[in-house]
């Protein structure tokens, strides 16, 4: 099938949409409500282009291309229309931008230089639209809001349904927050919302707080996945793995050691594989380390909150060691240390609230939580260019993790780790082929059985809790039908997280992901039990109970 | 082979008395081609706009013909189930004799608001309560109700299939008449005649100077006293006004029904018409950004209502305001 664009051909597949053509090709038509990972709503009406032989203007987002069509993407007629389309969408959206999430990559603002827009033609008429905070994680400021509904289709999907739309004053249909439901603070409305409605909380106002205390030792600890994505806020590639240049711009910002999320991870995994193999009930096991999945269950399905395995998530594990074992060796006095968390996600804001993971005396494993994005923000307002830094090591010994540590940022990688050291300690043998190819890349929902010594384990890893939701719709039914499921909550693991660089799509998720299972297969030790230092570390500190207990395991919470 | 029924409707050459005017023959063949387990007919009486009032005319005095007409389509379309989508008025009054007459026809009552009565709109309606326009194509024809074929036709449609088959159909239509007018109403009479006859034969043309919107209700054009040698089209209404009437009153008024009416989807339709509405209501038109917005609105809505509301706001501007 082939298609014209402006009077040249391009092959396309049916089924295939012209802005879809287009965007592959590299020609430009503007889509501000378009996202791959949503129907389009087709409400902005920026995309419009012309078909030959048609009358009118059509969306190129809805429009199928057909063997033989002829499509013209700029002409004066669709530009004005575009212009007075843009005008309309700034009559809802007049802004102050210095603390927008898309501050330094504001699409609207693009385009309203390209189309010479007379951004104040229209007052503003969401003047007195309220702002809205869902918990300690997300605000929705709907004075912001161009009602493309996306964040509704996306919450939709997600399995949750918190945001809907209603009818308010002056007859206009606004999304809000269903009062009857509860936010499980993801953050996909953000990343899909095209004009930075949503924002987390703290974003970008609080990103110097970790700094205020001069006396104080401050760590950074970095995610997974956030060293395959953060490079996108400056002009690098997705999936381009920026560990070391990381590390030197969070020590330019002030930072006094930096360690790596991933070593947590590898004590996660150890964890969560000896407690899948000593558990005698309640399968199969979950997964926990993703927030926002923990609070769906606890919220949604409390009944299968005693299937969650306690073991913590890796950045609150790291956080408890480095204020216990790390300050110990130090000779650091924990209230002195303040841990900053760089993470893709905006539940992990929450998380740290939840008092049931704070250490002795009230002390917090995590002081602060920043975003992919506040971090690279940060750097910005510091006048910091990642792409140039040069590369530095992570500190001794909490930045050193494994391979398996690494791949937690996608989806499917708790699951490849978990079994790497369940072989070992089921069989006493390490496993011949690492890789677990079936739970590795971006569908919703993978399913495998896996041999390990005699017994076949059946899991499943799936990630947006849309998916997780028909799997647990699916357990209910069939109780045996899995023995260990991993979830996340967000779209793609946490390289698709609330925190992370927009956009995120389908296309950065799985370059971001490559970026991981790159950064593992050049690593040395590849499986969690293996790394020296959490050899180490359960020589020296993790061989009591009381610590592990401490350090490494929670309780959740069992709603009535 | 095609029933033989399509074939009477596509000679008789009707079509549809919605408003769009799509050939009802080739909408009947269109839903008979599709091949599905299951199929849809829904009868919408969802008028409900000022100068509009002849499906309840036809309902209340010809119900029999209109239910005659949804069981011709009941029969051509095997394996079918019928509805009657009727506004909140006709379905209180008209109920319990719908269901008493023909209880296979299953009778929903339309939500409040203009859109609502919008074809696709319906098909979300009846599904999920959604008072939101579909995406067109798929058509209704093909992918309608449930994802079923589904023919969807006016009220006054079905009563002229219903005369098309007794061999009764004299190519007329309900035109109803109103406004500044002394004799209000509802005419069934030829659909070839001028708006002009139609006024004067109906004892309704004025003795005052004046203008006329015709054709779609609130979205009908306007026309004024030497522009009558027209025929009607759309849903057949004739409204007639004193030529000095304060446009603005008129503006404002249209201008309100669409605001209310439409669904907020999109931005032309959505921000384009309540610009318009503020605009009306400080009496004061900003020219250039009046026309950009009616260009908008009729060339990128998403939906045929952003483009047919341009109409009289267009009509009312040149030929009177201006």
């Amino acid at each position: 099938m082939k298609i014209k664009i402006n009077k040249k051909e391009y092959k396309a597949k049916p089924g295939q949409t012209v802005l879809e053509i287009a965007k592959q090709k590299g020609i430009k038509i503007p889509s501000l409500c378009y996202h791959s990972d949503i129907e389009p709503s087709m409400s902005c009406r920026l995309c419009l282009v012309k078909v030959k032989g048609k009358k009118g203007l059509f969306t190129a987002c809805s429009l199928l291309a057909e063997d033989g069509m002829e499509i013209t993407t700029k002409d004066k007629e669709i530009e004005q229309a575009r212009k007075t389309n843009l005008e309309l969408l700034f009559s809802q959206h007049k802004e102050e931008c210095f603390d927008c999430v898309y501050k330094y990559n504001c699409y609207l603002l693009k385009l309203a230089k390209e189309y010479d827009v007379e951004i104040t033609r229209f007052k503003d008429r969401k003047t007195d639209y309220p702002v809205h905070r869902f918990g300690p994680a997300l605000i929705f400021d709907s004075s912001k809001c161009i009602d493309c509904r996306n964040c509704v289709d996306i919450c939709q999907q997600q399995g949750v349904g918190f945001l809907k739309v209603e009818k308010g004053k002056k007859e206009f249909l606004n999304v809000v927050p269903d009062k009857n439901k509860e936010c499980i603070y993801c953050g996909q409305c953000l990343v899909h919302c095209p004009v930075g409605a949503f924002e987390g909380v703290g974003e970008f106002e609080e990103i110097e707080k970790p700094f205020k205390d001069k006396n104080k030792t401050v760590v950074f600890q970095i995610a997974p996945s956030i060293r395959s994505s953060i490079g996108e806020e400056f002009g690098m590639n997705p999936g381009e793995v920026v560990t070391g240049k990381i590390a030197t711009a969070v020590r330019k910002i002030g930072a006094d050691k930096i360690f790596d999320v991933s070593v947590g991870a590898d004590i996660t995994t150890v964890e969560e594989a000896r407690e899948f193999v000593q558990r005698k009930k309640d399968f199969p096991m979950f997964t926990s380390c993703c927030p926002a999945w923990v609070r769906f269950v606890e919220v949604y399905y409390p009944e299968f909150t005693k299937n969650l395995t306690t073991v913590r998530s890796p950045h609150i594990i790291l956080g408890g060691l480095i204020k216990t074992y790390w300050a110990k060796k130090q000779g650091l006095d924990p209230k002195d240390i303040v841990v900053v968390s760089i993470m893709p996600c905006i539940s992990k804001k929450y998380e740290i609230t939840r008092k049931e993971l704070f250490l002795k005396n009230n002390i917090k494993p995590v002081d602060f939580v920043l975003t992919t994005r506040e971090l690279a923000f940060l750097l910005k307002e510091k006048k910091i260019d990642l792409k140039k830094l040069k590369e530095e090591e992570l500190d001794d010994p909490l930045g050193l993790p494994s391979g398996a540590g690494v791949i937690y940022g996608a989806s499917g990688g708790v699951m490849e780790s978990a079994l790497r050291t369940a072989h070992k300690e089921i069989t006493g043998k390490d496993l011949g082929n690492i890789e677990t190819k079936e739970v590795r890349g971006l569908d919703g929902i993978k399913e495998a059985k896996v041999k390990v010594g005699k017994r076949t384990i059946k899991i499943a890893v799936t990630s947006g809790t849309g998916n997780a939701k028909n799997i647990l719709e699916k357990l209910k039914e069939k109780p045996n039908l899995y023995d260990y499921v991993e979830v996340m909550a967000c779209p793609g693991g946490c390289i698709g997280g609330g925190g992370q660089p927009m956009p995120t799509d389908k296309k950065t998720r799985k370059k971001r992901a490559q970026g991981l299972y790159s950064s593992d297969k050049k690593k040395k030790v590849r499986l969690a039990h293996e790394n020296p230092i959490v050899k180490e570390l359960y020589e020296e500190f993790l061989g009591n109970k009381e610590n592990i207990h401490k350090i490494c395991h929670t309780k959740f919470i069992q709603k009535q | 082979m095609l029933n033989h029924v399509i074939e009477e409707i596509k000679k008789s050459e009707l079509t549809g008395r919605g408003g769009a005017g799509f050939p009802t023959g080739l909408k009947w063949e269109l839903v008979k081609k599709e091949k599905a387990d299951k199929k849809y007919i829904i009868c919408n009486g969802s008028e409900g706009e000022r100068g509009v009032f002849k499906d309840e005319y036809i309902l209340k005095n010809y119900l029999d013909d209109v239910l005659d007409g949804i069981r011709i389509a009941l029969e051509t379309f095997k394996n079918s189930q019928a509805y009657i989508y009727l506004n909140k008025k006709y379905y209180k009054d008209l109920k319990p004799e719908i269901n008493k007459k023909a209880s296979y026809i299953k009778v929903f009552k339309k939500p409040e608001g203009y859109i609502a009565g919008e074809e696709t709109t319906i098909l979300n309606v009846i599904e999920k309560g959604e008072k939101e326009p579909r995406k067109k194509p798929p058509y209704p024809t093909q992918k309608g109700l449930f994802r079923k074929p589904t023919l969807v036709n006016n009220v006054e449609t079905f009563y002229y299939i219903s005369k098309i088959v007794k061999g009764k159909y004299k190519k007329t239509r309900f035109y109803c008449i109103s406004g500044e007018v002394e004799n209000k109403g509802v005419f069934e009479l030829s659909i070839n005649k001028r708006i002009e006859t139609i006024l004067k034969e109906t004892k309704n043309y004025p003795k005052f100077d004046f203008f006329v919107q015709s054709g779609g209700g609130v979205c009908g054009e306007i026309l004024l006293k030497n522009e009558l040698r027209k025929k009607v089209s759309g849903i057949g209404s004739i409204i007639v006004y004193k030529k000095d009437i304060d446009p603005f009153d008129l503006m404002e008024e249209w201008a309100k029904f669409f605001v209310e009416g439409n669904c907020d989807k999109c931005v032309p339709c959505r921000e384009g018409i309540y610009r318009l509405y503020e605009m009306i209501k400080q009496r004061e038109i900003n020219v250039p950004a009046f026309n950009d917005i009616l260009n908008v609105m009729e060339k990128s809505s998403f939906c045929p209502l952003g483009s047919v509301a341009v109409v009289p706001f267009r009509g009312l501007y040149e030929k009177i305001l201006k």
